[in-house]
């Protein structure tokens, strides 16, 4: 398919701007003007939405069928909250309006705010970090500013993570300036409590911890966790890219954590937009309350709403303004139709992972056998020593199905993982069809590999070749210098960990 | 084109899956097959700097394929004389020629005695069985 | 009960509770500790239909004062620029907004071709070689270039220019506590910044980091303060406003190592604050330090054309606590709404959009003069599509003032900025007319003194 750029002739466009030329236009110095105008697009508008038209048609969403990719809690976005956040009330309200100006809003983020404390069991929330990410690196300068406070900063050097963690964690800990401490995981998938207790002491700042982890699995014994972390006075980080197996079910300030990110998109359906945006809200315990970004979201004594700045003991600000708005108004929507009944919600997403799992684990490896959550992992591995079909080629084959694969290679203690969170989206007869192809897939890699090595067939493009893009980065169209388009390539395609 | 897996008599190793080619007091440094082929097509070799120093056990730079980075242990102290030019333009020559063309630095060792705790290719070997 | 996001039935329920060979959904959680389990029901309020959230949240909308019910001139960072239909169009389909992060490339096709064509519209706006597919909004990827600057450079310390956005100068002030850098600002006289002491500040900073237009919407002597940053080995990191880049050099021109941004006035609603998309591009030297994802082009095993995620070793999910940044979920979606935008405007219309913004507020600098006579603050500047007017009076009660009337005259720089207690920043966009600029006046003329 042509690129943009590739269909572009000049002196066409698509935009009428209003022009004032009875008006007089001031001169721009001459060292400070444009010298060539960029090579923007030039289409009429109709091939403008038939381009974008055409790339939708090659992308695959929850909106064209199911999509179990681990640790991303791909459920349906219901079209209602585009609807509300489109609003003009909303969607054209500028950020620094002054505050009488902003009643609505200002009561629907403080009504978030309200209801993600109770669903963490914590007592504060900022909404402003814009990610996950963020949110860790908010949560861990709330960290630094805790300890600080007591003048332990320079003593508390040392964050611990087991090792199934994200990749954002350890990023998350070195752009805080803190050192990382790794913790084993033990042989039932949970932390290894042993290798724990060596590990943490007066040195330690906090824990950041994923529960139920990444391998979906809730850790047995986070109490004793607790025990450990509060006994070494440090703090305890939840990393809430997992909460859609726990709403009200299980708190994570009840489980002694004193911070929690919530992905807003992931368990609170902000559409994923193909890459973002989320919501990385930070809820806190009551003592780390004075640190939090500003402005805070506060009800007025006097009555309605307010951005409070007043907080001199404040982190700062890690974004602009109060946060992704738009992604709070669909957030919000979302936990409104669901209410109290959030725990059905969990529930069916631990049921729906549950079932599939019962039906995959004789055909695939399965490093913990126990009951999962809201997702599992399997292993491709002896698949990959019989057959030499690896998770990748499953991933790729499961494509031919109609489905998106699961997240492949993580976590990284799991050779050949494939990670599979149906959320509670789904109904059975989907989770049984995918269920039936991951089964033939099984039957293919012992009868026919190939059909796995050369997957998928069915779809816009096959394999890619990776090394060819690192080796000579092409990061951007060249026009008349774009480099030949149509080659002999090889099918050398990474077997990297995916990011979540 | 890959190499096929070998792991020459004449050189030293390091647990980390480095060697160590030492002629007099210098020394060229490399990975081995098995790293090579654990991390895939090299993409990237971020070199240290002529004349910077390296000490054993620690990191002197990176290799990259597209699905990891690792970290390039030294096998020995010295001082960096050269970097391998061909493998920062080609990465690829590490899989190809592990021994040969595809060596990383050449260094002059400060502490040659150093050289006794390093494995022979047998213990390599013996190593890699185990893990 | 059924509930319209579930599918289960009760059979449904029975049947995957045998297959699973428990007896009940309860059972499925015991491995969660009996002293975490939560025991009641969370605290909130019953469960509403569409219908029933639909009127809630809508009537929440309806009292915000936004531009379509007061004729706004505020800007300070979030402009009302027209976002048009076909933005909106696109960015519903069902295929690209609910698909995440292209991981798999043979699904993906449609958003990683999108985002290598907005790499491309970004790298022709800022004349740049390389651009990520989006950071957070225009203050954390000024965070991001600190951290790409850092690790270039090796220097502990970043300047900020006073004059550039409060919000990105406090963001970056927060991340760099992080990064161990230590932040300085630089001071402007007369709305431009000071560059002797650019110079003196440069001296062993890793970067430098200006706005261009600045906050105070006055056209920086870019080139100069370029060259004095780069001479003194920092980084010259510009903050630009897309929308002025039809008619403003590319940083990359004048020497520029990084150019970002905050892409909301290219294809975004204000939307009180986001989600928007900032943008981030840099000189090839840095492709290996940026953060975030890059889409790169590369062939298929047919021969064919195809986009794949690349250079993801920088990333968190390989590289770790070394990566270049922990951003994964980034603003994909906003940054394809300014694709579109671009792609819609295209280079004659950003030509004419510039020129348009030029015009308007030139004008509207001269009929706060004519007919409220208030001075722009910072006369001798030349301006692009915003301008500070002494207004005489505290400014904040001016703006409320104004907008009794109807009018929201613009931001109160005594808010960030001591001594301009009486110093409105007033925005113009294409959107506003002649017309209304008048009124703007006529307001200003009774309000203000």
């Amino acid at each position: 398919m042509k690129l943009i750029y590739e269909k572009s002739q000049a002196g066409r466009r698509a935009s009428a701007v209003p022009r004032h030329d009875e008006l007089p236009r001031p001169e721009v110095p001459e060292e400070l003007r444009r010298s060539e105008l960029p090579r923007l697009p030039e289409v009429p508008e109709f091939e403008l939405v038939r381009h974008f038209t055409e790339l939708s048609t090659r992308n695959f969403g929850v909106d064209t069928g199911f999509y179990p990719l681990g640790s991303c809690t791909m459920k349906y976005n219901p079209r209602i909250n585009e609807r509300l956040a489109a609003l003009p009330g909303f969607a054209r309200l500028h950020p620094l309006q002054e505050e009488d100006g902003a009643q609505g809003a200002l009561e629907l983020m403080w009504r978030l705010q309200e209801i993600l404390a109770e669903v963490t069991g914590l007592d504060a929330v900022s909404l402003q970090p814009a990610a996950g990410s963020q949110g860790e690196l908010t949560g861990l300068l709330l960290v630094r500013a805790y300890f600080a406070a007591r003048g332990e900063a320079e003593q508390r050097r040392k964050v611990v993570i087991p090792d199934t963690a994200h990749g954002t964690n350890p990023a998350s800990v070195t752009m805080a300036g803190y050192e990382l401490t790794p913790v084993r995981t033990d042989a039932r998938g949970n932390i290894d409590v042993d290798d724990l207790r060596g590990k943490v002491d007066e040195h330690t700042a906090a824990l950041m911890l994923t529960n139920p982890s990444t391998l979906g699995l809730f850790d047995e014994n986070i109490e004793e966790i607790e025990r450990i972390f509060n006994g070494a006075g440090a703090l305890m980080y939840y990393d809430g890219a997992n909460l859609n197996a726990v709403c009200g079910i299980s708190r994570p300030g009840d489980m002694g954590f004193d911070i929690v990110h919530i992905n807003l998109h992931k368990t609170f359906s902000q559409p994923h937009g193909g890459g973002g945006p989320g919501g990385g809200p930070v809820a806190v315990r009551g003592i780390l309350e004075p640190f939090l970004p500003v402005p805070a979201i506060v009800r007025r004594e006097e009555g309605g709403f307010g951005l409070d700045f007043d907080r001199p003991q404040t982190i700062g600000k890690v974004r602009g303004f109060a946060g992704p708005f738009g992604v709070f108004v669909r957030s919000y929507a979302y936990i409104r139709m669901w209410g109290p009944r959030l725990r059905e919600m969990s529930e069916a997403a631990v049921l729906n992972a549950n079932y599939v799992l019962a039906r995959l684990k004789g055909a695939y490896d399965l490093p913990f056998d126990r009951l999962c959550t809201h997702e599992f992992v399997l292993s491709a591995k002896t698949l990959k020593r019989e057959h030499g079909c690896t998770a990748l080629d499953v991933a790729k084959r499961l494509m031919d199905y109609g489905f998106h694969p699961p997240t492949i290679y993580f976590p990284l203690i799991v050779p050949e993982a494939l990670m599979v969170e149906p959320t509670e989206t789904e109904a059975k007869e989907t989770l049984d069809a995918f269920c039936d192809a991951m089964l033939a897939i099984a039957r293919e890699a012992a009868e026919e590999p190939e059909l796995l090595k050369e997957a998928p067939h069915h779809r816009p493009v096959r394999r890619l070749d990776e090394v060819r893009a690192v080796k000579r980065p092409v990061v951007k169209y060249g026009f008349g210098e774009h480099p030949v388009t149509k080659g002999e390539a090889k099918a050398v395609v990474t077997e990297a960990p995916q990011g979540v | 084109m890959a190499a096929a897996e070998s792991y020459p008599e004449e050189l030293r190793y390091h647990e980390e899956h480095d060697w160590a080619r030492i002629e007099g007091d210098e020394a060229l440094l490399g990975i081995t097959w098995f790293a090579a082929d654990s991390l895939g097509e090299l993409v990237h070799f971020e070199p240290p700097e002529a004349g910077s120093s390296v000490t054993k056990d620690q990191s002197y730079g990176e290799v990259e394929s597209v699905k990891a980075v690792s970290d390039v242990i030294a096998p020995l102290s010295g001082e960096v004389l050269e970097v391998n030019r061909q493998v920062v333009d080609a990465p690829e020559t590490v899989n190809e020629e592990p021994y040969g063309n595809g060596w990383l630095v050449r260094i002059r060792l400060t502490d040659p005695g150093e050289a006794d705790a390093l494995l022979d290719a047998g213990a390599y070997r013996q190593l890699l069985a185990s893990q | 009960m059924t509930h319209p996001f579930l599918a289960l039935t009760e059979s449904d329920r029975e049947e995957m509770l045998r297959t699973i060979g428990v007896a009940s959904v309860g059972e499925l959680f015991r491995d969660v500790p009996e002293g975490v389990r939560f025991g009641r029901e969370l605290d909130l309020e019953p469960a509403l239909s569409e219908q029933e959230v639909y009127a809630h949240v809508a009537e929440l909308a309806e009292r915000n004062a936004d531009a379509s019910r007061e004729l706004s001139f505020l800007g300070a960072g979030m402009y009302d620029h027209y976002v048009p239909a076909v933005v909106d169009a696109i960015l519903q389909r069902g295929e690209l907004l609910t698909a995440y992060t292209p991981y798999q490339p043979e699904m993906s096709q449609g958003v990683l071709q999108a985002i290598f064509e907005y790499q491309t519209a970004i790298c022709e706006l800022t004349g740049m070689d390389v651009s990520n597919a989006s950071g957070y909004d225009g203050t954390s990827v000024a965070a991001d270039a600190c951290y790409i600057a850092k690790h270039a450079t090796g220097r502990g310390k970043v300047v900020v220019t006073e004059a550039t956005n409060p919000q990105v100068r406090q963001v970056v002030k927060t991340y760099a506590a992080g990064f161990g850098l230590e932040t300085v600002e630089v001071q402007h006289r007369d709305g431009v910044t000071d560059l002797d002491e650019v110079e003196r500040a440069a001296a062993d900073a890793a970067a430098v980091i200006f706005q261009q237009p600045n906050f105070f919407g006055c056209l920086e002597p870019a080139p100069e303060l370029v060259a004095r940053a780069a001479d003194a080995g920092a980084l010259p990191v510009a903050h630009v406003d897309l929308l002025s880049l039809g008619v403003l050099e590319a940083p990359a021109r004048y020497g520029a190592a990084i150019a970002l941004g905050e892409g909301q006035p290219a294809g975004n609603f204000p939307s009180f604050g986001g989600p928007h998309y900032g943008f981030l591009a840099a000189r090839e030297e840095f492709i290996r330090r940026m953060p975030g994802r890059i889409v790169g082009e590369t062939l298929d095993t047919a021969g064919e054309r195809g986009y794949v995620l690349t250079l993801q070793t920088r990333e968190q999910h390989i590289r770790r606590e070394k990566a270049t940044s922990n951003i994964t979920t980034n603003q994909t979606l906003l940054a394809l709404g300014g694709l579109v935008y671009l792609t819609w405007l295209g280079p004659q219309g950003l030509r004419e959009l510039g020129e348009t913004c030029l015009s308007l507020a030139a004008h509207a600098k001269q009929r706060l003069e004519e007919r409220a006579g208030l001075e722009p603050v910072f006369a001798d500047q030349p301006t692009f599509k915003e301008f500070a007017v002494r207004v005489g009076r505290n400014a904040r009660e001016v703006v409320a003032a104004a907008r009794e009337r109807g009018v929201h005259p613009g931001y109160a720089l005594g808010r960030d900025y001591e001594g301009m207690d009486d110093v409105l920043l007033v925005a113009v966009t294409e959107r506003r007319t002649p017309e209304e600029i008048d009124r703007l006046a006529d307001v200003l003329a009774e309000v203000a003194r």
